[in-house]
């Protein structure tokens, strides 16, 4: 069986998908523990992380390992209902994070929200054309360390300024730290909008809110 | 007899016409020229709504004539085919697109819709019969009205007297309705064409050249954008590789085609090509020299042998690509740079092709004259020198950007001439 773990984390880090999954089906139906089958998903999905940071895997690598996962998912799921609900997992922080309203757009606002909780954090994810009252609204009943606005057009610069502005008339403002992304924001816009930072991509996404929640930096 | 006014105007066209051309053909010019280009900003500098623009032609044209009055760039991109699609959307009841008043609130852009259009497994039928797939299951897909396309049979199996036969096909009702209401669709489609061919005369005859005519699009976006969506298409590059490089080739073929024909009603040769994923840190290099830039370079090298230049907007930050890219006929080919480092284009790609951009929609938007004056100074002094530079926005004059900003930026080309 330790072969086949190893190569199951070895196939999924490897995007060789026909054989994760096979991997997978075989060793739960020789009777391995679910639960095992999905903490070999997660040491595998490690390594496309890492690999992630180090520029030699991009964004179809991620998209791969996400999908097998979800499909290795589907199949022990059913498996798991017998057993005792597990505990939620630890996360490091809690998120929120919307692209702003007026702007549609999800595709950067996803892969943040994907290397986030990949990096142990909890994601409240608003999605597209988050009217302000619900960012509000999410951080009231969330109490997030850190608000994420997205944002692809450049009426999106405004609709972050309004939305930071209310987060802090709602008096949040000193309570999180807010960081924006998306194909046009800059120091510059940073500055505009009164948000704390940028990030240009979803690794400093994760490296922003490493710093500010404490996390492994 | 012309008048003065008039010979002045014919002289300024050469003069500008020549100073873009020469742009492009790497040599110097007596000062860096100016494109003018945007969306919907021009909803803004008219103080009427996006929704304006998109539906009412004639106002439309009043704004771009204002704009080129109060701006007097060396070329301007017609905003019609791009902007002023309402009706003809509205009248092919098109889906990929959530626009003012329809899906988006009318003093907002409108918005492409990441979808899939096409299945994984449809690669095969698309490569056996783009055309066939393309009537009757695509279209049917991306607009209401052509749903009737989907009754039609796979005409090549027709012979001799099938063919006869096969005329019934036509008169099915719901055939008949997508046929009329394509019609009417191209009714509308052809009467904002006419009043926007017609304002390119005019502005044409006042002084102002066109700075590009016919479309395209890479392979690679074509699918990923318009076929398959942004998830479907990075899944492909690993499951469905061989298929989709065969699609893009045989898609090559259709997007050259399709810019010659547009082309060759319009006066002017430049083909716009937006690039939207080529930017950095999308794929790894391997995956862009298999799957983007081998289809992309044949649609590029197809467009100049037909006598066109293409005009690549690289969108995001492409800098790392540059090396890549450079593999192209010298001058004729315009390279802008949304985010690229321009600077470091300029010792790249200076000798291959000419460069245009990149003041940043940050700095357009919320800066201020002065540091857009600045921003503007470098670019024509560094990039500029010795030619082979048009001065532009990153993505043109955004949709927010602020007029005296605007303003500071054409002005720059005037006030530093070729650096």
């Amino acid at each position: 069986m330790g072969n086949k773990a190893d190569e199951l984390v070895k196939s999924i880090a490897e995007m060789d998908e026909e054989k994760a999954i096979d991997l997978a089906n075989q060793m739960l139906a020789e009777g391995v523990d679910p639960l095992e089958v999905l903490r070999l998903c997660r040491v595998a999905m490690d390594i496309v992380g890492e690999r992630f940071e180090k520029q030699e895997y991009f964004l179809p690598e991620l998209m791969m390992a996400g999908d097998m996962l979800e499909q290795i998912g589907a199949i022990v799921k059913p498996l798991l209902m017998d057993q005792a609900g597990g505990e939620e997992p630890e996360t490091l922080g809690t998120i929120v994070l919307g692209t702003v309203h007026g702007d549609l757009h999800d595709i950067g606002k996803n892969i943040v929200t994907f290397m986030l909780e990949l990096n142990g954090f909890k994601v409240i994810d608003l999605g597209i054309d988050v009217p302000i009252e619900k960012f509000i609204d999410a951080i009231e009943e969330n109490q997030p360390q850190v608000v994420a606005l997205s944002g692809f057009l450049t009426l999106a610069f405004d609709s972050m300024k309004e939305t930071v502005e209310a987060i802090a008339e709602a008096g949040w403002r000193d309570k999180v730290k807010i960081m924006i992304g998306g194909g046009q924001i800059d120091e510059q816009v940073t500055n505009y909008t009164g948000a704390d930072a940028f990030g240009k991509n979803a690794m400093e996404a994760v490296s922003l809110c490493n710093e500010w929640i404490g996390g492994a930096a | 007899m012309t008048s003065d006014v008039d010979y002045d105007a014919k002289e300024l066209y050469a003069e500008r016409h020549k100073r873009v051309q020469d742009a492009i053909s790497l040599k110097e010019t007596d000062r860096v020229p100016s494109v003018f280009y945007s969306m919907f900003w021009y909803a803004k500098y008219g103080g009427v709504t996006c929704r304006d623009i998109m539906y009412d032609y004639d106002k439309l044209s009043a704004i771009v004539r204002k704009v080129l009055n109060d701006f007097q760039p060396d070329s301007f991109s017609l905003p019609h085919p791009i902007i002023a699609l309402g009706p003809s959307m509205e009248a092919m009841d098109y889906k990929q697109l959530e626009w003012p008043g329809h899906g988006t609130d009318p003093n907002v852009s409108y918005q492409f819709l990441d979808k899939e259009y096409m299945s994984a497994k449809e690669y095969e039928e698309y490569i056996f019969d783009p055309t066939g797939f393309y009537l009757t299951k695509y279209l049917p897909r991306i607009s209401g009205v052509c749903e009737g396309f989907g009754k039609l049979p796979s005409f090549p199996g027709h012979y001799y007297i099938q063919s006869v036969l096969g005329a019934r096909y036509f008169s099915n009702p719901a055939v008949v309705e997508s046929f009329q209401a394509m019609a009417r669709a191209g009714d509308e489609m052809q009467a904002m064409l006419s009043k926007a061919m017609a304002f390119a005369r005019e502005m044409g005859d006042a002084g102002f050249p066109l700075a590009q005519g016919a479309s395209a699009i890479s392979p690679f976006d074509y699918f990923a954008d318009y076929f398959r969506g942004s998830k479907g298409v990075m899944m492909d590059m690993y499951r469905k590789a061989d298929l989709f490089l065969e699609a893009m080739d045989k898609a090559a073929v259709f997007i050259v085609r399709s810019a010659v024909a547009q082309s060759e009603r319009q006066p002017c040769k430049t083909v716009f090509i937006p690039v939207h994923w080529a930017f950095d840190g999308l794929m790894s290099e391997d995956h862009f020299k298999t799957f983007f830039w081998p289809p992309f370079k044949k649609v590029i090298l197809g467009l100049i042998d037909a006598g066109l230049n293409p005009l690549l907007l690289w969108e995001g930050d492409c800098t790392s690509r540059m090396e890549l890219i450079g593999d192209i006929p010298a001058g004729k080919a315009i390279y802008w740079f949304e985010r690229g480092d321009l600077f470091k284009a300029k010792e790249i790609l200076g000798n291959v092709t000419c460069l245009r951009g990149n003041v940043p929609p940050s700095l357009l938007n919320t800066g201020t004259p002065e540091e857009v004056d600045e921003y503007c100074k470098t670019l024509i002094q560094v990039v500029g020198k010795g030619g082979g530079f048009i001065l532009d926005g990153g993505i043109g004059v955004p949709d927010e950007a602020l007029i005296e900003n605007v303003k500071a930026m054409f002005d720059a080309t005037h006030k530093y001439g070729n650096g």
